[in-house]
């Protein structure tokens, strides 16, 4: 009951691993992209600069790497086109990793859709770029410290002068490849969302698929928003997943 | 020690207070949020356009214009 | 499609009657406000500012750049300075160029003549194909090779934003996005790019009025004709500094026409068409950033100048097969392009223009840099001049075919504002998937084009200026 890539319009070779590049307006997605890809998308520097998703290969240690460069975004709780569209491709288009691109000068921000990437995937590269421009600035970043809060391993880089890529390369693919195993930290809700969101996870479980966050998917619904729920249902175009589903269904009304 | 509280679009550049309260709706209200600006945020007045209107706001270290009728929406304290 | 099972549905209609969008609202709020204070507590300890945040630079930078006295006419001084650069710099490339092409045309033909190749394929071949291409590479390729690195130097910079905040209380007038001024930044380097661009404007309303209007900023393709005409008929015949400068002060006006028309037309369509109220407005100002000049200069010369060449051979060249064709096919004494024109020159004449001039339009719809081409093609091909190779010839050409400055004005306007080119409309195509709206992204401009060169011309003929 695999999901394929298909109805995203991106079609991987088969030993391919796909990573999505994901992370606030300009943040240097595009400059990474260029980076890993060799490739010349367009870069400036102001935000909404990309809006056509671009996708990229490259070969790092014999393996096989498709990268796709999302748009910017402030949040994934799908309150804009682009947000949806990241949102469904981090969540449904089932990447091997997803990279989020942060702005090292203005981590608070950043983070926040770091923290919200991670709720739904816990395959998550953090790229802490811009890290001259914090140094110019004389902001100190402790990466280290910051792998170890947030559970997933953090780089710096400078994209631009090409500082850093070597390891971000290193981190995306073991965490691709499952070497790396990530403890992603968890935002902690108020307790009366937290229990409604459980209780709402058990009702919804028999109608999706198991590797969705159904968690993540209550907290949703619990905010009124339905579409991601939409968005699965109008992407199972494979039968064997309906299935799955209907059994699941028909356990759940009996 | 009074603290009073007012539109974020009545806020004097380089000004600055908490967010108290949004009164904003539906999705104007989600992409405020998203900004980042929930309750107990620190804002900042930093400047005008040339004709007043949009001004910039440094909203957890990023500078983001508003216009004044959705500044209007977003309450500030200030002591 | 999956349509959503029966079951599921219920569970969600159900899941709507027990949470009130009060709760819901509350709900988001407290799960918004747990990530922020999340980042926040994560943020403190990693991150560790020993200064202000913000860059003192950037600061007065910005003082400056959006102040209420200077904001704007900074905005224009750039403009200028850009145009003066790229006027000053092209005159020279152009003419070697120009002197280049035509030494190597002289010599293909000589080699048609040796090899006896017939009349009329040296004609649709060299005088048609190779000619188009030259003028195309001649005329058009410099300034647009100068123009747009500058253009990108500014955008690396971090400048766009600044535009899009000090231009936003005028669009907001017109019921539009801010945004849009960032789509027509981009429509300047090409305006099938500037189309798409206006996916960051979230609002469907304001997206397609941004989508509909981003034709009124003139593209790099037009940009040249813009200029080279000016240069012919503001500023004399040869290039001094005077004449350079009121050449860029002229385009420079006709660009204010452009964003005139184009803050018009919005406003226009928000009150008939579109109607609606401006939506939400956010819009970052990121810090500046020092351009990789070298790196910038480099790629976006390559990038335009690989570009217009592509577009060159694929329709310059077609386009100038086809005028000569036009040309030398004769029903009775008048080749077909004399019909044409002479049937269109009426017409042209009310717009202050001639049938030439618009049937360069016409058969430069599939791209904006061949109409002037084109046209000098079609005068060529009429009378004889053979040597084009400056300002100065292209000049007498253009006086001995009857232009005054009325026709420059007049074909400027029209270039400025006349419909999208045929890739644009493409992309307005795959953009709004609507071929209601395709259509209409061409008349409305194509009206927009007539009106006010029957009126510039109209009033210019009444008050006896020509
Ligand atoms: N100083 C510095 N500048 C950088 C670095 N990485 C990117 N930039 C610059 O930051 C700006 C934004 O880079 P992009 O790659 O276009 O950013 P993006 O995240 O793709 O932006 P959107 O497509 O608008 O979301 C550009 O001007 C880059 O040259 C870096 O490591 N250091
Ligand atoms: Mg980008």
């Amino acid at each position: 009951m695999e999901l394929t890539y298909v109805d995203f319009g991106l079609k991987p070779l088969p030993d391919q691993l796909v990573i999505a590049l994901a992370g606030n307006p300009n943040t240097g997605k595009s400059t990474v992209f260029n980076a890993l890809t060799g490739l010349k998308q367009h870069t400036g520097n102001w935000p909404g600069k990309t809006v056509l998703r671009a996708e990229g290969s490259f070969i790092h240690r014999n393996n096989k790497i498709l990268l796709v460069d999302l748009p910017g975004t402030y949040s994934l709780l799908a309150t804009s086109a682009d947000e949806q569209v990241a949102r469904d491709f981090i969540c449904l288009g089932r990447p091997n990793a997803t990279v989020v691109v942060t702005d090292a000068t203005c981590l608070e921000r950043n983070l926040n859709l770091v923290l919200q990437v991670m709720e739904i995937t816990p395959k998550v590269v953090v790229c802490v770029n811009l890290m001259d421009e914090a140094k110019r600035r004389k902001i100190r970043v402790d990466v280290d410290t910051l792998s170890r809060e947030l559970g997933v391993p953090c780089i710096p880089t400078t994209a631009r002068d090409g500082v850093g890529l070597d390891k971000l390369k290193d981190a995306i693919l073991d965490v691709a490849t499952g070497v790396t195993v990530t403890s992603p930290r968890r935002v902690t809700y108020e307790p009366y969302i937290k229990q409604a969101a459980t209780q709402l996870e058990a009702r919804i479980r028999p109608f999706l698929p198991k590797w969705v966050n159904h968690y993540w998917i209550a907290l949703r619904l619990l905010e009124g928003d339905s579409s991601i729920i939409k968005a699965i249902w109008s992407r199972l175009e494979d039968d064997s997943v309906r299935a799955v589903i209907k059994e699941g269904t028909a356990a759940w009304a009996r | 020690m009074s603290v009073s509280i007012v539109p974020l679009s009545q806020l004097p550049n380089g000004g600055s207070g908490r967010v108290a309260s949004l009164t904003a709706q539906g999705l104007i209200r989600r992409h405020l949020l998203d900004l980042g600006l929930v309750t107990g945020s620190w804002v900042e007045a930093i400047r005008r356009s040339p004709a007043g209107d949009p001004a910039a706001f440094n909203i957890r270290g990023a500078i983001i214009a508003l216009r004044n009728e959705d500044a209007n929406q977003i309450l500030i304290s200030i002591d | 499609m999956g349509t959503l099972n029966s079951s599921l549905s219920s569970l969600l209609s159900n899941l709507a009657q027990e949470i009130n969008p009060k709760e819901t609202q509350e709900i988001r709020d407290s799960i918004v406000g747990s990530i922020y204070s999340c980042a926040e507590a994560i943020a403190e300890k990693v991150a560790h500012h020993e200064l202000e945040r913000r860059s003192e630079l950037d600061q007065k930078i910005d003082n400056v750049v959006t102040s209420r006295l200077l904001g704007i006419p900074i905005m224009l001084a750039l403009l200028g300075a850009i145009l003066w650069i790229t006027i000053t710099g092209a005159n020279y490339p152009s003419e070697m160029l120009a002197v280049g092409l035509f030494w190597l045309e002289d010599q293909i033909t000589k080699l048609f003549i040796m090899i006896n190749a017939p009349a009329w394929l040296h004609g649709v071949l060299v005088l048609g194909m190779y000619r188009g291409l030259a003028w195309v590479v001649s005329v058009m390729l410099p300034p647009m090779a100068i123009f747009f690195p500058l253009f990108t130097l500014l955008e690396d910079l971090g400048y766009l934003p600044r535009v899009a905040f000090n231009l936003d209380r005028y669009f907001k007038k017109a019921c539009a996005h801010g945004k849009q001024a960032l789509t027509m930044c981009m429509g300047f380097g090409c305006n099938a790019a500037g189309v798409i661009s206006c996916r960051i404007i979230e609002s469907p309303r304001e997206r397609l009025i941004a989508i509909l209007t981003n034709n009124f900023v003139p593209c790099n393709g037009r940009f040249p004709t813009l200029i080279t005409l000016s240069m012919i008929f503001l500023g004399g015949t040869v290039a001094t500094s005077y004449s350079t400068a009121a050449a860029t002060a002229s385009v420079v006006g006709l660009v204010l026409v452009g964003v005139g028309i184009t803050l018009l037309i919005s406003w226009l369509l928000s009150k008939t068409v579109l109607k609606g109220v401006p939506s939400f407005f956010t819009l970052e100002l990121p810090p500046y950033r020092k351009p990789q000049v070298g790196r910038i200069l480099v790629r976006s010369l390559l990038d335009r100048t690989i570009f217009v060449l592509m577009r060159a051979v694929v329709v310059a060249a077609p386009a100038g097969a086809i005028t000569w064709i036009l040309a030398n096919i004769f029903i009775g004494d008048l080749s077909i392009l004399a019909h044409l024109a002479g049937w269109l020159d009426p017409f042209g004449r009310l717009l202050g223009m001639d049938g030439i001039i618009l049937m360069a339009f016409i058969l430069g719809l599939p791209a904006n840099e061949i109409v002037l081409p084109i046209m000098i093609m079609s005068y060529v091909s009429a009378g004889a001049i053979l040597e084009l190779d400056s300002l100065n010839a292209l000049r007498t050409l253009l006086i001995d075919n009857g232009w005054t400055w009325l026709t420059a004005l007049s074909m400027m306007l029209f270039s400025l504002l006349h419909y999208p080119c045929g890739t644009t409309l493409l992309t307005i195509y795959k953009e709004t998937k609507s071929m209601k709206w395709t259509v209409f992204s061409a008349l409305m401009p194509l009206a927009v084009a007539i009106i006010v060169t029957l009126l510039v011309a109209q009033t210019a003929f009444l008050l006896g200026l020509v």
